[in-house]
């Protein structure tokens, strides 16, 4: 097993360099200058050119790349072109920003979804299956961007019950250690604080969930219904076991494996930053970053960050992997 | 028979969900019950108690984060409207306004010739690292300026560097509370220029020490001291209690929130997790002027929005189709629709409140018919043109596709078709300077009030390839600007600039469009509040009640 996991990590590394490499060409595809960018609507001709020059823009595009693989081998991530702040520190705020909503997301996609994909397949076309597919539908065709005003207006301006956006109450800031603000208002011991956090978290989280929610509702249902019909569960029904445990035990876990590889490929997207979610919640998350860094040109930190996000899908990849065996037993890597 | 059933039941909820929305819709106007007794305040605060009471702490809401905090080295507004609050210039701009006022430095003199500028320092002022401020200070951030290159410190190099050398020849304290500038040429808007955002005066042994994290940990005398900083989201200032000026600052705590999201940004004002929001749309402000809770703010206009015409390309090359497209296009239309009148029609490339201003012109009137014997007179062959519309609302141009829709009407009626084109925003200006644009919507919010960085910036033809998007080249226009540069009798400055501005308005390089009113709303109880027509200001006065 672990070598399997070291021969899968081995494989891992020419993915992200051949990644790096295509990120790096498409980003120089696109027009507009970072110095010209970076110094604004008023600069003059000379001014971009030295900035060129510093950031080392005006060398051949092969040796930029080349500079910067470099970089990448001694663990490096470049400098971002825009705040010359070395990438490596200050991704880590943005990054765990967009851990912990992706998280928390995936909890409530995972928890209602899969309860009502096995409901509805269990109950197949009662109103239940009806109902849950039938949103699960609106779910997936729904616009973040509309259904984030609208969960504002309706639970932050109608009911007043939860704040609009943001991370945290501005005006009694969390001090932040591991910027998981969970767990930073934990350890200084502020239940109250740790409170607000989880209203911050519940609208955007809920926003960021819809999507990954229908998807793992349906896939769970037609995986469930698949096995439902397989004859071991008929044995199982004629010894009398009653149905919840037949289905939530016997089925369940052999339904699992499609509902996995969806789980955990959701989970990848979700850790790109999802850029609506957050400009519509202010979430200073990782997706904002690459963002703006696209607007401002910050080539490193297009690079740099889109690679993390990469290096985190794969691994992902492999974790669910990982999950088959342990789940089934007849896989088995060698 | 069961696919049947399904489609009843989405219909249902379908209907439902319509019902619902109607509802929510339908009561739209009403707000929550009046409340007319004082209980405002959730934490059990009475009515008897002084307005001590009110936390001091305001939450400004804006569109975007800083991109650092050293004002010397950056270009964009957000970090200027919190270095306004850490830092102080030698002289500050009026509150709502471009005139000279004394900021650090009392009171000035300026010798006959305009080279010489003596400063006489205010005493007793302290940066918040316990630095003292005085004239070895004020020549060290000179000293600073000069020394970086043009690409680190670029407003510096802007404002006074010309044709690579240093307008400012030397700076030198004479006593501890005397410095002497001296100009290696006259600069009428010297005074104005040192008023400026990136000449914030900062703690040399701060940036000293600092290096190029300087940014990252601002020093200056101002009346708030800087706290914290978590990127894209807050930053946070605390009240200077050594602070020079007594009883000042009002506020204890300022942070600046970044909501990217304008309706966003509202809904975050109307719940009260801010207290001030900026970049507000014209289109949503009846909905804060019927809020009992909030009020409008105007920022006073200092900005031009403009269709420039690039001057190279046909068929903009010939001067009777440019003027024929200022007849064409009706801008107090557009003004009505698109700015829901808060802008007014734009006459001059630069808005009238600027001294120099030329009010004899006319503008060119709203007339089609002219316009269509302009072309013929022309012989304009009827190809099409691209007009280009911003991708991002801008403070002076709050919609840039909705204008660009109602101008390919205007341009049609004449005879004029055209094809609306638009890219993302780093594109859309590194293209238009190119000159790759027929006609591209774009504006301009002035630095420091002076005519030069409206006319002289956009218009001349030194700054081709950067600002003169119109690639517009007017060697009369030239001269004037260049001797209005230097020319310290504001009488005869104004005349340069007034004649200046009817070359312009003959060679009709551009349609200016409109001067936009920027809007902000704030909750009622935010006091002193002045927003300040550069677009950044210090909230030294503001307090809550």
């Amino acid at each position: 097993m672990l070598r399997y996991i070291g021969k899968r990590i081995l494989h891992l590394i020419p993915v992200l360099l051949g990644m790096t490499f295509i990120v790096f060409l498409i980003i120089r595809a696109i027009p507009g200058d970072p110095a010209q960018v970076i110094l604004g609507q008023q600069a003059t001709e000379e001014a971009t050119k030295a900035l060129r020059e510093k950031l080392g823009l005006d060398q051949p595009w092969y040796i930029q790349y080349f500079d910067y693989l470099k970089g990448l081998l001694t663990g490096d991530l470049g400098e971002s072109l825009r705040t010359r702040q070395p990438i490596s520190t200050e991704v880590w705020p943005y990054l765990a920003a967009t851990i912990e909503l992706a998280i928390f997301a995936m909890i409530i996609a995972v928890v209602i979804g899969m309860n009502a994909g096995i409901i509805s397949a269990w109950f197949q076309n009662s109103w239940f299956d009806y109902i849950a597919m039938v949103i699960a539908l609106i779910g997936v065709s729904m616009p973040i961007f509309w259904l984030g005003l609208m969960e504002q207006w309706t639970f932050s301006l109608e009911l007043k019950w939860l704040p609009t956006s943001g991370r945290e109450e501005v005006r009694d800031p969390v001090q932040a250690i591991t910027h998981f603000y969970l767990i930073d208002t934990l350890i200084h011991g502020r239940i109250d604080q740790f409170w607000v956090t989880i209203k911050h978290l519940i609208l955007p989280g809920v926003a960021l969930a819809t999507i990954p929610m229908a998807i793992i509702a349906r896939m769970t249902r037609s995986s469930m219904l698949e096995v439902l019909r397989s004859d071991y569960i008929r044995t199982a029904r004629a010894k009398g076991q009653r149905m919840g445990k037949v289905v939530y035990k016997h089925a369940l876990k052999n339904a699992l494996i499609p509902i996995i590889t969806i789980i955990g490929l959701q989970t990848g997207l979700l850790l790109g930053g999802a850029i609506l979610t957050e400009t519509i919640f202010s979430w200073p998350g990782i997706g904002r970053y690459i963002y703006e860094a696209i607007g401002f040109r910050d080539y490193t930190v297009i690079q740099s960050g889109i690679l993390i996000v990469a290096f985190m899908f794969v691994m992902i990849n492999l974790v669910v992997d990982i999950l088959y065996s342990a789940i089934d037993s007849r896989i088995k890597y060698n | 028979m069961k696919k049947s059933k399904l489609w009843s039941l989405g219909l249902f909820l379908l209907l439902a969900l319509s019902v619902v929305l109607a509802a929510c819709s339908a009561d739209e106007g009403t707000t929550e019950e009046p409340t007319e007794t004082n209980e405002e305040t959730t934490d059990g605060t009475t009515t008897e108690e002084t307005e001590e009471a009110v936390p001091q702490t305001l939450v400004f809401g804006r569109g975007g984060d800083s991109v650092s905090l050293d004002p010397a080295i950056v270009t964009d507004g957000e970090s200027f409207k919190v270095t306004e609050n850490i830092y102080e210039t030698l002289l500050n701009f009026g509150e709502q306004d471009t005139t000279v006022n004394p900021g650090l430095a009392k009171d000035w003199e300026v010798s006959e010739d305009g080279l010489t500028y003596t400063f006489h320092l205010q005493e007793g002022v302290k940066f918040h690292d316990g630095t003292d401020f005085n004239a070895e200070a004020v020549v060290k951030n000179v000293e600073r300026w000069k020394g970086g290159a043009e690409e680190q410190f670029y407003y510096f190099h802007s404002m006074f560097k010309a044709e690579g050398e240093d307008i400012i020849a030397s700076v030198e304290a004479t006593d501890d509370l005397t410095v002497v500038f001296t100009l290696s040429r006259p600069q009428a808007p010297f005074l104005k220029n040192i008023a400026m955002s990136p000449f914030g005066i900062a703690s040399p042994t701060a940036f000293e020490a600092a290096g190029e994290s300087f940014g990252d940990n601002p020093v200056g005398t101002g009346p708030f001291k800087f706290v914290e900083w978590k990127r894209n989201d807050s930053i946070t200032v605390a009240k200077n209690e050594e602070y020079w000026q007594e009883g000042l600052p009002k506020l204890d705590t300022i942070i600046f929130r970044a909501i990217p999201d304008n309706s966003a940004r509202l809904n975050a004002l109307m719940t009260g997790e801010i207290d001030l929001a900026d970049g507000i749309n014209p289109s949503d402000a009846s909905t804060v002027e019927s809020n009992a809770d909030l009020q409008l703010i105007e920022r006073p206009s200092m900005n031009v929005g403009y269709l420039g015409l690039t001057n190279t390309r046909p068929p903009f090359d010939n001067k009777l189709v440019r003027q024929a497209v200022n007849y064409a296009i009706d801008k107090q239309a557009i003004v009505d629709a698109f700015f829901q009148g808060r802008a007014e029609v734009a006459v001059n490339p630069m808005p009238p409140s600027i001294g120099g201003y030329n009010e004899e012109i006319a503008g060119y009137e709203y007339n089609p018919e002219k316009a269509k014997k302009l072309l013929a007179e022309a012989g304009y062959d009827g190809s099409e043109i691209e007009l280009w519309a911003m991708p991002v609302p801008r403070p002076y141009m709050p919609d840039g596709q909705k204008v660009a829709e109602a101008i390919q009407k205007n341009l049609s009626d004449v005879g004029i078709p055209s094809k609306i084109v638009t890219f993302e925003w780093a594109t859309y200006l590194e293209k238009a300077k190119n000159g790759e644009a027929d006609a591209f919507l774009l504006g301009w919010t002035g630095d420091n009030g002076d005519a030069d960085n409206f006319i002289y910036t956009l218009l001349d033809k030194d700054t081709i390839g950067s600002n003169n998007y119109a690639y517009y080249s007017s060697d009369e226009v030239h001269e004037l600007l260049i001797a209005a540069q230097s020319e310290i009798d504001e009488e005869k400055r104004a005349d340069l600039y007034k004649q200046a501005q009817e070359i312009i308005h003959e060679d009709a390089p551009w349609v200016p469009l409109a001067h936009s009113i920027p809007l902000l709303a704030g909750k009622k109880g935010v006091t002193g509040y002045l927003p300040h027509p550069t677009g950044s200001e210090s909230l030294v006065n503001v307090s809550m009640e």
